[in-house]
């Protein structure tokens, strides 16, 4: 059963090197989008902490200022 | 019209959707994939090698739905001057672009044991080369332009005169004599050729790159919505 599976009566080599591309396709994908939205919440992060006390609460103001800064612990 | 689909408001529910969208996605991929590589017999001509389809029909699907969305969201952008749109747009296409390199890959693979070739020439083929070019175009053009009011121009452009290839690809195997089979689901029509043990991997492997494309919305659009606020705390 196996060895059926994974010879595919001679197939097995374009069946699973498609399936491997398109998953290999779909982690790299994922894991660069997700390196890429890190990276710019840190960046949020770090400039909102330089931020003077004024401006800290004009920016706070803002919801979706504070919904990047509870995400930014999530990653 | 548009104001419940302002950046502030929906960042709530973007910024906490990917984490179910992933486990959907895993869920669906999985029962798709043993549906697709174990339960679902062999073709009667092409043997095992017409599993190829369960990845190369939804990723070409795909790949065409997410650029006709591009065009669409660049005639948005342009009648109702909603810079959301291009945001929507930019977000989409790099999965987009990823879904049509999948199409031509397992394509080309599946060619081999079936017309004996790696690549061919053919209408369909070659169509959905030029809409990997205008793909390959619309993300160069984010990347290279920095001023936004002619990034948005030229993209919307790029995304317009591209859409004129999405019938092309559609309609090209009754147009022309390719090697590629006519299509064997018309949603217009309903009319299927597909038996229902093949039919229903073929739906599940859409439905989870459908989610995988969805994710990878999510997770870009909230990229995005980040720089624009990091530009906003510079001017702070």
């Amino acid at each position: 059963m196996i060895n059926e599976i994974i010879s595919m009566n001679g197939y097995g080599v374009y069946v699973w090197s498609a399936f491997s591309f398109t998953l290999i396709s779909f982690t790299s994908l994922y894991f660069v989008t997700k390196l890429q939205l890190s990276k710019e919440q840190k960046r949020f992060a770090s400039k909102f902490g330089s931020l003077d006390v004024d401006k800290t609460k004009a920016a706070r103001l803002q919801n979706i200022n504070r919904e990047i800064l509870s995400n930014t612990s999530n990653i | 019209m548009f104001k419940s689909f302002e950046p502030n408001k929906i960042f709530v529910v973007t910024s906490k959707a990917p984490k179910y969208v992933l486990l959907l996605f895993i869920v669906v991929l999985t029962i798709g994939l043993t549906e697709a590589l174990v339960i679902s017999p062999e073709d009667y001509k092409q043997s095992h090698v017409v599993r190829i389809m369960y990845v190369h029909v939804p990723a070409a699907w795909i790949s065409l739905g997410i650029f006709s969305s591009l065009a669409l969201l660049s005639v948005g952008s342009f009648v109702f001057k909603n810079k959301n749109f291009s945001l929507i747009a930019k977000s989409l296409a790099p999965s987009g672009f990823v879904f049509n390199i999948i199409a031509l890959v397992t394509g080309s693979i599946w060619g081999k044991p079936t017309w004996g070739t790696w690549w061919a020439w053919d209408a369909r083929i070659t169509s959905m080369l030029i809409l990997a070019l205008f793909y390959g175009m619309y993300l160069l053009a984010w990347r290279i332009y920095e001023n936004q009011e002619q990034v948005i121009r030229i993209t919307s452009l790029i995304a317009i005169l591209g859409a004129v290839n999405i019938p092309i690809i559609k309609f090209s195997v009754d147009w022309w004599n390719t090697l590629h089979q006519p299509a064997s689901i018309n949603i217009l029509t309903t009319n299927v050729a597909i038996h229902s043990s093949m039919l229903i991997p073929l739906g599940l492997m859409t439905a989870s790159f459908a989610l995988f494309s969805l994710l990878i919305f999510l997770m870009k659009y909230n990229t995005e919505l980040i720089k624009v606020k990091n530009k906003g705390l510079d001017r702070l």
